[in-house]
């Protein structure tokens, strides 16, 4: 132990933000603390911050990479507004991450990257760590690349590999100002470099020097601690909502005894899904790379006729793309899932950044009436739930489903609960019996108003589907009048229906009062987080975060008519405020929008909701 | 709705619908149709095994008129309908109905990279050189300098061949047949329908309201066995109504000439190779026209490739075989899990 005289604080939660260049390790480093910190019993959510180059120049803004963690021991929703330790290996990194950071913030640089050469290339005029631009921050200036190199000199690396540990004498200085156990990180190293025992040995050295540094140092003489998450039981992992949706889709391929098939083609950032469901040829999974969205979409369409849970995943310029097959699969009746992960728009937009501007494409975005299911994840975890929901509900009522996600649950993570999949909902396709007698092709199961899902192959149901409107029960192709006007009205009514099958609209806080916040989607945590700081400081404030678009839930109306005010929140222009207008004319929708292609901070929303709780 | 004969042996009638066709009359659709009933019964498939997918167009239709599982998509997007189809179900037989602006123009993507996949479907490409469907105007099939309802001087795009489409997207199997020979009409689709992969077959056909007498050069009975070559694998390239016109290499350029004359025998004359997997003659007989050249057709490639849909499936079994997951909540708890007391 050094010598100083040491204070610890503990803290509710706190925010650390990891950056450096693209090669620096950044995202290891923090995978690295959350999930020692969630091993400890601590709440919290990650978010990486790539940059959309791959590559882009060493020690420029463009190449900066980020990885921010939120750790608490309270519950925590989102990975944070503001960082209170930042760790900036470069001037570049400094740059782009001082307006992330809190009044006061920690601030570890590397200072041997700072100097005129780097300076130049992060484009600062004037010296930062001279020009009073850091005042009232605790700026940490350590030496991080020459002290690791010199801590593991003898081991006979070259420098390239030398400089790969840099990352560790940054976490090492964490792990002190954090109070973490080092045992711990020392574990991670050795499994993440199970195979290469002299990578383990130089990361460990530079971890335990980055720590013994920080331990000497004047700077560093505070500490804090974030004790274990109360109520905290039982068994977890972490997830992003990527993996979270790849994994339901596959829980719902077992629990419905039904293969599943995706069609898809790489997007921004939807990629994950189709990554991983590659990979899970073991449970019979068809992932199927197509050559265009197009071509993605219709082999879904293809693979559900034939039997298969048909799944397609996207962004918003894909659903562009698919919207035509989308009105073939509600035309012909047969299950879908879309999974639309949205992102900045409109065209190609901001490919890496989230956004909730698909709402209205996923609503309405085809020719023709053609309702399909809207449903929305709202946690990276939940979209596990919402993926296996999806399947139920677009096998069971024989129509499309569209789950919107967007980029901040797709690439955030949090804690997780593993789940049973056994104790999920039964799955029970309306599929067809062989050589029935009475099977017409559009026959219907009059309370759910689906049809039956007639596979290839079985014997006595040959029939044929298409594009073309269909005569009711027979699926002879019709233009009669009459009966157009009855098929659009029966495949609107298939979708009303499930009003009655999902859950109600639940309101956290009182069920009545001054100001309802209203939102959908991937906004929860911010939103929710806002919420509960207003009504702990005794603000007459509700929540309600919408998760089923179409049907809405059946008891919305009852919630909106009890608050005196409502504030619907997106990161869009309003289209859902717009959409509760036209369904709920006789409520005024306060909005509040932002469209930046970052989620909300919860301080910009408390602030709003404090506005309006003021106005008169 | 079936009609099902209790003896298991299939004939056309298993495949004929009650419903009225409805296409032009004299349209060559009628032939295809036809043949294409004839053939089922003789693929060695049960009718419930059998799905037929189309597109947009006049040919479209097609699912329709078939007593078979039948989903009729929409324009130009059969091929992805039916590779996720089969690649879902790989017992079912399929067969895509498909135009030359279905397939050739909104479709063209798909077309390549169903060849290039080689999944086990059998795609008939019914080319009229028009737009049909929607009333005659000129498709990607279209010669040059025609007259229809959107080049009213002439069009002034170069068409595609769609054989050589098929060549340079490394399909397996390619032939050509005219709608006007049913015998050869199902000969090839037999063949088609066997061979192990994407299976790409051209009919020439007859639009006898937009286009009449498109292909009459090549079809018309006294001129057909002049401007017709029909390959057949392992025989010799002869053609003519006398049987003494021949094909012939010249350098890197076929020839067709005349047996008896300039000292041809023959013995000069080139043997057809369907099953070589280099395409480098495939593709010179493919771009054969008039009035240099008869038109091929019959079967002018079947080469046996290892397509996507077989890889899938080994690579599914061999997973499933070595995996020590069994469930999805076996993955669900693998990895970096904890558990808090």
């Amino acid at each position: 132990m050094g010598n100083k005289n040491i204070k610890v604080v503990e803290l509710d939660d706190v925010v650390v933000k990891f950056a450096g260049d693209s090669g620096d390790g950044m995202q290891l480093t923090g995978t690295q603390f959350s999930d020692i910190s969630a091993y400890v019993g601590n709440d919290l959510a990650t978010f990486p911050d790539y940059p959309s180059e791959i590559r882009a120049p060493q020690g420029t803004i463009a190449g900066v990479s980020g990885f921010q963690v939120h750790i608490g021991h309270k519950e925590i929703h989102t990975s944070g507004d503001l960082a209170d330790v930042l760790v900036a290996m470069n001037p570049a990194a400094l740059k782009a991450n001082m307006k992330w950071v809190k009044p006061g913030a920690t601030i570890i640089i590397d200072i041997d990257n700072f100097d005129n050469k780097h300076y130049k290339k992060a484009g600062y005029v004037e010296d930062p760590l001279g020009d009073g631009s850091l005042e009232g921050y605790n700026i940490v200036k350590a030496p991080i690349t020459v002290l690791s190199r010199s801590t593991i000199s003898k081991l006979g690396l070259d420098i390239k590999t030398m400089d790969k540990t840099k990352n560790q004498f940054a976490a090492g200085i964490l792990y002190w100002l954090l109070n973490r156990d080092l045992n711990l990180g020392e574990d991670f190293l050795k499994d993440k470099f199970k195979n290469k025992p002299i990578l383990i040995k130089a990361n460990i050295m530079v971890l335990r020097a980055g720590y013994n540094f920080a331990e000497t140092i004047e700077a560093l003489s505070t500490t804090y601690r974030i004790l274990p998450t109360k109520n905290r039981k039982g068994k977890f992992r972490n997830i992003t909502g990527n993996l979270a949706i790849a994994w339901g889709f596959m829980a719902a391929s077992e629990r419905s005894g039904r293969p599943l098939f995706l069609g898809s083609y790489p997007i921004t950032p939807a990629t994950e899904i189709l990554q991983e469901l590659t990979k899970r040829k073991n449970f019979g999974v068809k992932a199927f790379q197509a050559e265009d969205e197009i071509a993605g979409v219709c082999a879904a369409i293809g693979a559900s006729y034939a039997g298969n849970i048909g799944v397609t995943t996207t962004s918003g310029p894909g659903l562009s793309l698919k919207s035509e097959a989308i009105g073939l699969a509600v035309m012909t009746e047969l299950p879908l899932v879309v999974v639309d992960v949205q992102r900045g728009g409109p065209a190609t937009g901001l490919p890496t950044k989230p956004e909730q501007s698909d709402l209205l494409q996923a609503l309405y975005g085809r020719n023709g009436e053609s309702p399909v299911i809207v449903m929305a994840a709202s946690t990276p975890s939940n979209c596990f739930y919402y993926a296996y929901l999806a399947v139920k509900l677009s096998l069971e009522h024989m129509t499309p489903v569209i789950l919107l996600s967007d980029g901040y649950l797709a690439s955030g993570s949090e804690i997780w609960q593993i789940p049973d999949i056994n104790n999920l909902p039964e799955i029970n396709p309306p599929i067809a019996k062989e050589n029935d007698e009475d099977y017409k092709p559009y026959r219907r199961n009059p309370d759910t108003l689906a049809r039956y899902w007639a596979l290839p192959g079985t014997k006595g149901l040959r029939h044929r589907v298409g594009g073309l409107e269909k005569e009711d029960v027979t699926g002879v192709v019709s233009h009669d009048p009459l009966n157009h006007q009855k098929m659009v009205s029966i495949r609107e009514q298939k979708v009303q229906r499930l009003v009655g099958e999902i859950p109600e609209q639940k309101v956290i806080g009182d069920e009545s009062g001054d100001l309802l916040v209203v939102g959908w989607g991937g906004t929860y945590g911010a939103l929710l987080s806002a919420v509960t700081d207003l009504q702990k400081e005794g603000k007459n404030v509700s929540f309600t975060q919408f998760n089923y678009i179409k049907p809405l839930p059946r008891n919305t109306e009852e919630i909106f008519r009890k608050f005196k005010r409502i504030v619907v929140c997106e990161l869009n222009l309003g289209q859902f405020a717009n959409y509760l207008r036209s369904l709920f004319p006789q409520f005024t929708y306060l909005q509040y929008n932002k469209i930046q292609g970052l989620p909300f901070m919860i301080y910009e929303l408390k602030k709003r909701f404090s506005q309006i709780l003021e106005e008169k | 709705m079936e009609n099902n004969n209790n003896n298991n042996i299939l004939t056309k009638k298993d495949f004929a619908v009650g419903q009225q066709v409805k296409w032009c009359a004299g349209c060559g659709n009628y032939s295809i149709l036809s043949a294409v009933t004839n053939t089922l019964p003789e693929i060695g498939v049960e009718k419930e095994n059998v799905v037929f997918v189309s597109g947009i167009g006049c040919s479209s239709r097609f699912p329709y008129y078939v007593n078979t599982y039948g989903f009729h998509g929409i324009h130009g997007r059969a091929a992805p309908i039916a590779s996720g189809m089969k690649l879902a179900n790989p017992d079912l037989s399929i067969w895509v109905i498909t135009g030359d602006g279905d397939s050739m123009a909104i479709g063209g993507n798909h077309f390549i990279h169903i060849l290039r996949r080689n999944i086990n479907v059998n795609i008939l490409l019914i080319n009229n050189k028009i737009y049909g469907l929607t009333k005659g105007q000129y498709s990607p099939t279209t010669p040059f300098g025609s007259v229809t309802k959107t080049s009213p001087d002439g069009t002034i795009e170069n068409p595609f061949n769609p054989g050589e489409l098929a060549m340079g997207a490394e399909a397996t199997f390619f032939a050509r047949v005219v709608d006007t020979d049913p015998r050869k009409m199902k000969e090839v689709f037999v063949a088609a329908a066997k061979h192990n992969g994407t299976s790409l077959v051209e009919i020439l056909e007859n639009c006898v309201i937009f286009n009449n007498q498109v292909h009459s050069s090549i079809t018309g009975k006294d001129v057909k066995d002049d401007n017709q070559i029909y390959l057949e694998h392992g025989k010799p390239m002869i053609f003519g109504k006398e049987r003494n016109k021949g094909l012939v290499l010249n350098g890197l350029k076929l020839e067709a000439v005349t047996i008896g004359e300039n000292g041809i025998t023959e013995d000069d004359i080139l043997i057809h190779d369907a099953r070589n997997p280099d395409d480098t003659m495939h593709y010179l007989l493919t771009r054969m026209t008039q009035p240099e050249f008869p038109v091929a057709t019959g079967i002018i490639r079947s080469f046996e490739s290892t397509g996507y849909g077989t890889l899938l499936e080994e690579k599914i079994n061999h997973a499933k075989e070595v995996s020590p997951m069994h469930s999805v909540n076996d993955l669900l708890n693998s990895g970096n899990t904890w558990e808090i007391n």
